[in-house]
């Protein structure tokens, strides 16, 4: 890829917008599945007693439904991640796209920004 | 050390867990009597993949036909092929056997199998799509000198590789054994012939629909099975626990955490293992540059997650199922009050309680045909990584020849599918039960730290990501041999060396460090170059600007 064309994407203020952003929010994710799942190994580690514990009258136990949530969970947060990808991230990314083929420099206020700017609180 | 090794090791492997948990030879596995229903259904299966490898053969003119299907395969239908790639006859077989032993551990087991997905999802799936074209070799070495960053990440994607697919040969035979009455070298020269069918003449495309046709009957058969045992307690799960605590020898312990996570240390190494292997295994990572683009790379992981979480609950009910339809049940045990075949055939058993001989045939078809698709794929990547990384890229300098670079793959996959079969009756006394973990601790401690850091960390170098990567590989190798499952179970020492379950705490730091280490003290002209790369490396991997097949402005 030619420098030039490196530079005028890394200039273009929806490219900093989209790294910043879709970087800061797989993290906080990823942080999200490893507390969730490393909480619960932590739990059938340290305190087998709890999860063995029953919820109510019955022979259910408090370690069966954290599993299923632990698993719902997994699948839930992977849906959120890509619905806010498959709306914002790619939006961003095909004006980031049209601004880098048009070969102008990095034009902020395009259509292409303006329709997805009502979900951002950019300054 | 540890039952919990023991288990977590054993139960990765299906046919050949219910001997290594019960025995250590896994002569145990008897031959059943020849099964005419499976073997029908069976040939079914192989015809019906037959046919679309032929077709398939039609389309797999060139290097990316036989890589990556041309990269035009849906996010919907990757979703599925990935989770066919994973879901394993081990998951099937194992876990609900680990389910049917001990209840609740079963479950432990099969959570750290899932929670890999979303964090390769959000950090690596849409920018391993923009960087790659073939293998994560393309990804690893993108900005790097070709030639060591190729050699470590082929080395890399072999180890991996091989350790998967002895387990899974083995695994076969025992299976195919028990479940069709066969004999072992039989039923591993019969999966080596399919698998090599498979992939030389269909390549990627075959595989593909091989993994999605596997999928679909896996689940299809889970579904109906964990239907069928809730509809016999009018869908109240209660009601199940209740009677299978009643009738479980290990009565109520098994709706609570028990020896599976043997000290919290070895716990957090085996979930690293398995969280951050997923993000390192080659054969899956290898299926993400058959999708067109990034957005279909992530819609892929969605839905591959989705199936996979989906069995995981499936299983675990038909573990339970097993426990109340198959343990009270004179017909599926031996004399000795021992199940018929090991405990890995629990859910085979179930099937045969909740559908007769029919639905008993089906799914024994199925755990071969899980079996086919997963080592079909396994090969496919192996392949890739001797043709595209060391032949196209480190010896004819990315300038082979037209045509060799598919004449090399083939060659290769003929090679892998021999010594696939040879090694699996190799080892087909020996105890495997360990590889399945130590290719996830691998993938884990070399793959995914080179991985990570080469397109995440600007100051990353050639001889970083190189000596790191193999340190981690090492380090992942060597405590494992040093860990109980080999040093006690293979070589008869009396004590391992290495106390616990999983070297992946471990190894993971050493690969990162090292990668870290030798980066951060690197100041030759190729770390300057190598730095200088990562601006448009960052630039490609955030947006697919410059990808194949990425939106043709």
């Amino acid at each position: 890829m030619e420098a030039d064309l490196v530079r005028r994407v890394k200039s273009d203020p929806n490219y900093q917008k989209l790294v910043t952003t879709r970087s800061r929010y797989g993290w906080l994710l990823a942080l999200a599945v490893m507390v969730v799942y490393y909480g619960f190994t932590a739990l059938n580690a340290w305190d087998k007693q709890f999860m063995a514990s029953k919820i109510g009258n019955g022979v259910m136990s408090w370690g069966v439904p954290l599993g299923l949530f632990v698993i719902v969970f997994t699948v839930v947060v992977t849906a959120i991640y890509v619905r806010r990808a498959n709306r914002e991230f790619d939006a961003l990314t095909e004006a980031i796209h049209r601004n880098a083929a048009a070969g102008a420099p990095a034009a902020p206020a395009t259509a292409a920004t303006q329709t997805i700017q009502p979900t951002q609180r950019r300054a | 050390m540890s039952k919990i090794f023991r288990n977590a090791g054993a139960l990765a492997l299906f046919a050949a867990a219910g001997s290594a948990l019960a025995a250590p030879d896994l002569g145990q596995a008897t031959k059943q009597a020849t099964n005419w229903t499976a073997i029908v259904m069976f040939a079914g299966f192989v015809l019906l993949t037959l046919f679309i490898t032929k077709w398939a053969s039609k389309r797999t003119r060139s290097a990316s036909d036989f890589y990556t299907a041309g990269g035009g395969i849906s996010g919907f239908q990757n979703g599925l092929a990935i989770a066919g790639d994973f879901m394993s006859a081990a998951s099937f077989l194992g876990i609900s056997a680990a389910v049917f032993l001990d209840g609740f551990d079963g479950l432990i087991y099969a959570i750290g199998f899932l929670v890999g997905w979303p964090v390769l999802t959000f950090l690596m799936a849409e920018r391993l799509r923009n960087l790659g074209r073939f293998t994560f070799a393309d990804v690893a070495a993108y900005r790097f000198a070709q030639k060591p960053v190729r050699l470590f990440a082929a080395s890399g994607t072999l180890v991996v590789v091989l350790f998967y697919l002895i387990a899974q040969m083995v695994g076969a035979g025992q299976l195919i054994k028990l479940l069709f009455g066969l004999d072992y070298w039989i039923a591993v020269v019969l999966v080596g012939v399919l698998m090599m069918v498979y992939v030389l003449f269909g390549g990627m495309t075959a595989t593909t629909w091989v993994q999605i046709i596997k999928a679909v009957m896996l689940l299809a058969g889970t579904t109906f099975m964990a239907f069928s045992v809730l509809s016999m307690f009018n869908f109240s799960p209660e009601a199940l626990f209740a009677k299978a605590v009643e009738v479980h020898a290990k009565g109520d312990a098994i709706m609570g955490p028990g020896t599976f996570i043997k000290d919290p240390i070895s716990g957090i190494s085996f979930g690293m293992a398995l969280m951050f292997g997923t993000a390192g295994l080659p054969h899956i990572l290898m299926r993400f540059f058959t999708v067109p683009n990034a957005k279909e790379a992530r819609k892929s992981v969605l839905w591959a997650t989705t199936w996979i979480g989906y069995f995981y609950m499936l299983v675990f009910i038909i573990g339970f199922g097993a426990i109340v339809l198959v343990g009270t049940n004179p017909m599926f045990k031996d004399a000795a009050g021992k199940l018929l075949g090991g405990n890995n055939m629990a859910a085979v058993h179930l099937a045969k309680a909740v559908g007769g001989d029919i639905f008993l045939g089906f799914i024994s078809a199925v755990a071969f045909a899980t079996i086919l698709a997963v080592v079909a794929g396994l090969t496919l990547s192996g392949a890739s990584a001797v043709s595209h990384d060391l032949y196209a890229t480190v010896i004819k300098k990315g300038q082979p020849a037209p045509g060799s670079e598919l004449r090399v793959s083939r060659m290769t996959t003929i090679c892998l599918g021999v010594i696939a079969v040879l090694l699996g009756i190799v080892f087909e006394k020996q105890n495997v039960a360990f590889m399945v973990s130590l290719a996830f601790a691998i993938a884990a401690s070399a793959n995914f730290p080179v991985l990570f850091m080469s397109v995440l960390w600007s100051r990353c170098t050639t001889r970083g990501a190189t000596v790191g990567g193999f340190l981690g590989l090492a380090t992942a190798v060597g405590l494992t041999v040093l860990s109980k499952s080999v040093w006690v179970d293979v070589f008869h020492n009396t004590a391992p060396i290495f106390p616990y379950t999983s070297p992946a705490l471990f190894s993971m730091f050493v690969g990162f460090a090292g990668v870290w280490l030798f980066s951060i003290t690197d100041n030759g002209p190729r770390a300057a170059i190598d730095r200088a790369g990562f601006e448009a490396q960052e630039v490609r991997s955030e947006t697919g600007i410059g990808a194949s097949g990425a939106s043709a402005h």
